[in-house]
């Protein structure tokens, strides 16, 4: 496998969407590239440091806005 | 706020959602009680549906400010987005979870938004290009735990910076899949795109945030 092909895959194979045989060269490339496997290693932390982030706080004045809407909006529901 | 529920919260814990990629962090957005809610909720229970709002109101604002950039319209889009789950929750059949549905209601009005104010630069139907611009630049090595660098505030200024440089075709899929965690099936829908243009828009947005986040996590880079 290439580097590009490598590039092509990596979504695939950090998302687990890779058949055996193509995971298997894949892999086996990332042992002897250093750049591929930096680029993997690091793009797989870049998806964990935003799927692990915090929400902001909810401004109070926003939230505040969007509490009264609702009940508002709960105050016109036919029951 | 309206106090909770004791009865539908007494099953809180945290659901084991099973997230078919291997990398992934363990997810806190769906409680095993949120099915009670929204039970609940559809039989007219509003403090139930207040709780289901305090609950993803964050989550929520942190999607609509990642798609539109702008609060004013993020703002207009969270709010609109739980009003128009309220209006219509009678069409919620449970076929997803709740906050799926949620983030779907969420993530188009926000899209509608930022249409509206750069009618020009959203190309989310347009044909993918080649792969030619694909191969990283910058490849240099990176300290084992860069996060800790830097305060959990400043952190969070990074990643809005580079997520906002993103181009929004890219940034909306990312957020949808990465952030919110949506399935690629789901993102396809929720956007009216196929599944190879999520594959092909995901794949770039994570190689060009790795490059924008390399000029802060790279080894000797100081603080």
């Amino acid at each position: 496998m290439k580097c590009k092909s490598v590039i092509r895959e990596l979504s695939n194979y950090l998302d687990g969407d890779l058949d055996g045989v193509l995971k298997l060269d894949l892999e086996r490339h990332l042992q002897h590239c250093e750049d591929c496997s930096m680029v993997v290693d690091q793009t797989k932390r870049t998806v964990e440091i935003f799927c692990g982030s915090e929400p902001l706080e909810l401004p109070t004045d926003v939230r505040s806005r969007l509490h009264q809407a609702l009940h508002k909006k709960i105050a016109q529901r036919p029951n | 706020m309206t106090p909770s529920n004791p009865n539908i919260l007494a099953g809180s814990a945290l659901s084991n959602l099973s997230s078919p990629n291997p990398h992934r962090l363990p997810s806190s957005v769906a409680l095993a009680d949120e099915h009670l809610l929204v039970a609940a909720a559809k039989a007219g229970d509003a403090a139930a549906f207040e709780e289901l709002v305090n609950r993803y109101e964050r989550k929520i604002f942190r999607l609509t400010m990642n798609i539109t950039g702008n609060a004013e319209d993020a703002e207009d889009a969270m709010q609109d987005a739980f009003l128009k789950s309220y209006t219509h929750l009678e069409n919620f059949h449970g076929d997803s979870r709740f906050y799926t549905w949620l983030v779907r209601i969420a993530a188009n009005e926000a899209l509608m938004r930022l249409r509206k104010r750069r009618p020009n630069q959203i190309s989310l139907d347009e044909p993918i290009e080649g792969e030619d611009d694909l191969m990283p630049r910058e490849i240099q090595d990176w300290d084992p735990t860069p996060e800790q660098r830097y305060a959990q505030s400043e952190m969070k200024g990074i990643l809005n910076e580079v997520i906002q440089q993103l181009e929004p075709d890219y940034r909306i899929v990312f957020v949808l899949r990465d952030v919110e965690e949506l399935s690629t099936e789901e993102t396809a829908q929720s956007l009216g795109i196929s599944i190879p243009a999520v594959k092909s828009r995901l794949l770039r947005a994570r190689l060009k945030l790795r490059q924008k986040l390399n000029r802060y996590f790279r080894k000797g880079e100081p603080n």
